[in-house]
């Protein structure tokens, strides 16, 4: 047999073997049932909302026709609604695969002989997260892109600042997958997925009763969505898409009552909240890190 | 065990006193164990008796309380030290929605081996999978998978293969042809730690045999070391208490109604197993007989009989066992 080797001890060597398991995630992320799942999901999702925005110009209301501004208005707050749909699955999809990339392959046995293999654990590890991230991201770019262009098809309507808004759905999306990662080392790859979902909920359900707090002027029940918005920026990350999204006019519009509603968001991500959400992601990568290098395989 | 020129470096396995406990329970206790190159070592023990934990602390997979490792001449918390190791695990899963081919091409990857297609394809031949190169794994049986896991242990020209109960899946075939594997890495110099409960074939291809109990290393050595004893099992009538004492002269003396069975060590210098030296042992044999004819015992049939690996293992085994609930009961 003729083979001949790289230089193993090299960075490259390492970077390679990160590039090769994030290839293999890739590829099992595709060949699996997961995709099939999203794409059904986004499709039919796509195609309920293109029916329904294309309703949504010139209908007759109680309070009469709708004129195009008001049209325009209620696209945007609907695309709002519409796009938190699209990111919990893509959030779920990615979230029940990087639960059974790592965890599955841990149980199942699949593991021992890749990590008995000349690769550092943490090499593994970021290869599958850099797999999964790419997957994620990708993913909600095409998906919430072509949501974008249904819209402005349908009702002629354009966010204001559509890639930052995608860019803020792929950070929510690595997020929940780094936390589905982390988990999925610790316990079982089901627990994992399940945990990382309703932790997703969870916090979305805070960032809404924050969100009541601060249009009732309470202090205490406010302070519910920050912490969580702090502890899993998945809530918050999404409130700064949706601004991203939405029309400015709206929050004008609904003045006060806009901070108590789920699909109006009232500021943009701050500088240093970003900042929070990278640091928030190391902290819980590295976590992830250590908990896989101890781990007996 | 080992020559003192035997420096770690040179060694294909290096172990000294690994230890790991999982909670409360010890699951290998200080084993140090060494494989020279070229040498196809045995790993025997009853279930649970930590065989697949040390070799998990070999490779990395587990991590010793205690202890070192060196692979190949270099330390095994390095994963460069399995650069050249192959390893077909006890639970062989590879991914199921890969086909065997990219199963090789990924595993060469990791290894930082180029394999060209034909290389791929001759692994795939030595384990009679040259047919399914392009067969999803998912849809493999067991012993194919297995088979597919020797192809993988086998990756990146390896100097050290270990193998956990390789042949836990395959037929009678599959066994023989896998037998015939190790015997030709033997021949290329390729040292191989070959785990298996299958006591014939670890018999028919090791150079040496350690065998571990309740995590500890309680035997090791080269099979004609390990087997250098006999049985003698002689029927006997009116044996006086001047012919028991006669027969305990001789060896270790168990008895079954008329049937005395004296397991006698073999002092000859034996060189090795399987070959029967017998000459010395014919005479002490017949020292032995014409004593007791003269003592007046009344002798019905002689028979002996090499020990076997199986009867050493579980009279180890056994030992230990007894010895275990000795202590119990004294505690």
């Amino acid at each position: 047999m003729t083979t001949m080797t790289l230089r193993p001890s090299t960075p490259a060597a390492r970077v390679r073997s990160i590039l090769t398991i994030a290839r293999l995630t890739l590829r099992e992320a595709m060949r699996k049932r997961v995709i099939w799942a999203l794409l059904v999901l986004s499709v039919l999702l796509l195609t309920l909302t293109a029916w329904g925005f294309s309703q949504l110009s010139g209908m007759d209301t109680s309070m009469g026709r709708l004129t195009s501004g008001q049209s325009r208005l209620l696209a945007s707050q609907l695309l709002n609604l519409v796009m938190f749909g699209m990111s919990m699955i893509v959030a779920l999809g990615t979230a029940f695969l990087a639960g059974p990339t790592l965890g599955g392959e841990l149980e199942s046995g699949v593991s021992l002989a890749m990590v008995a293999r000349p690769v550092h654990r943490s090499s593994v590890l970021l290869g599958k997260w850099l797999g999964l991230v790419v997957f994620g991201s990708v993913y909600i770019c095409i998906a919430g892109l072509a949501q974008m262009l249904v819209v402005r098809v349908t009702v002629s309507y354009w966010p204001p600042s559509p890639i930052l808004a995608l860019g803020l759905l792929a950070l929510e999306t690595i997020v929940l997958l780094t936390l589905a990662l982390l988990l999925s080392s610790l316990i079982s790859p089901l627990a994992s997925g399940i945990t990382t979902v309703g932790l997703f909920g969870a916090t979305w359900v805070a960032g809404v009763v924050g969100g009541i707090g601060a249009a009732l002027d309470n202090d205490g029940v406010a302070r519910v969505g920050t912490i969580s918005a702090i502890l899993l920026p998945t809530d918050g990350l999404w409130r700064g898409a949706m601004h991203a999204i939405q029309d400015p006019t709206a929050l004008i519009q609904m003045d006060a009552a806009a901070e108590g509603f789920p699909f109006i968001s009232s500021s943009s991500l701050s500088a240093a909240y970003f900042a929070w959400v990278v640091i928030w992601i190391v902290i819980v990568l590295t976590l992830c890190l250590v908990s896989f290098r101890r781990r007996a395989i | 065990m080992s020559s003192v020129a035997d420096s770690p470096g040179s060694l294909a396995v290096w172990c000294n006193g690994l230890t790991k406990r999982f909670g409360r329970r010890e699951a290998v206790h200080s084993v140090s164990l060494e494989v020279r190159r070229g040498e196809v070592v045995g790993l025997l023990g009853a279930n649970g008796a930590g065989k697949t934990t040390l070799i998990k602390m070999m490779l990395g997979l587990v991590r010793p309380d205690a202890g070192e490792v060196m692979l190949l001449g270099q330390p095994g918390t390095d994963p460069l030290s399995r650069l050249r190791v192959g390893y077909l695990p006890e639970l062989f899963r590879y991914q199921p929605w890969l086909n065997a081919d990219e199963v090789l091409k990924l595993h060469g990857r990791l290894a930082h081996t180029q394999l060209s297609a034909d290389d791929r394809l001759e692994l795939l031949s030595m384990v009679g999978l040259h047919d399914r190169a392009v067969d999803r794994v998912g849809d493999f049986s067991k012993g194919m998978q297995q088979r597919l896991g020797l192809a993988v242990a086998l990756v990146g020209d390896p100097e050290l293969i270990v193998l956990d109960e390789p042949t836990s899946a395959l037929d009678p075939l599959g066994r023989v042809e896998v037998r015939d594997l190790v015997l030709k890495l033997r021949d290329r110099g390729v040292a191989v730690l070959l785990n298996s409960h299958l006591i014939g074939e670890v018999e028919r291809v090791c150079d040496r045999v350690v065998i571990l109990d309740h995590g500890r290393l309680v035997a090791g050595g080269t099979l004609a070391e390990l087997l250098g004893q006999r049985k003698v099992t002689l029927r006997l009538n009116n044996v006086t208490e001047q012919a028991h004492e006669r027969l305990r002269a001789s060896g270790v003396v168990e008895r079954e109604k008329d049937r005395y069975t004296v397991t006698v060590s073999d002092g000859s210098g034996d060189d090795g197993a399987g070959t029967d030296n017998f000459d010395s042992a014919d005479a002490d044999v017949s020292r032995l007989v014409a004593d007791l004819v003269g003592l007046g015992v009344h002798v019905y049939g002689v028979e002996r009989s090499r020990i076997s690996l199986e009867d050493r293992l579980l009279g180890i085994l056994r030992a230990g066992a007894e010895s275990d609930s000795t202590r119990d009961v004294g505690s």
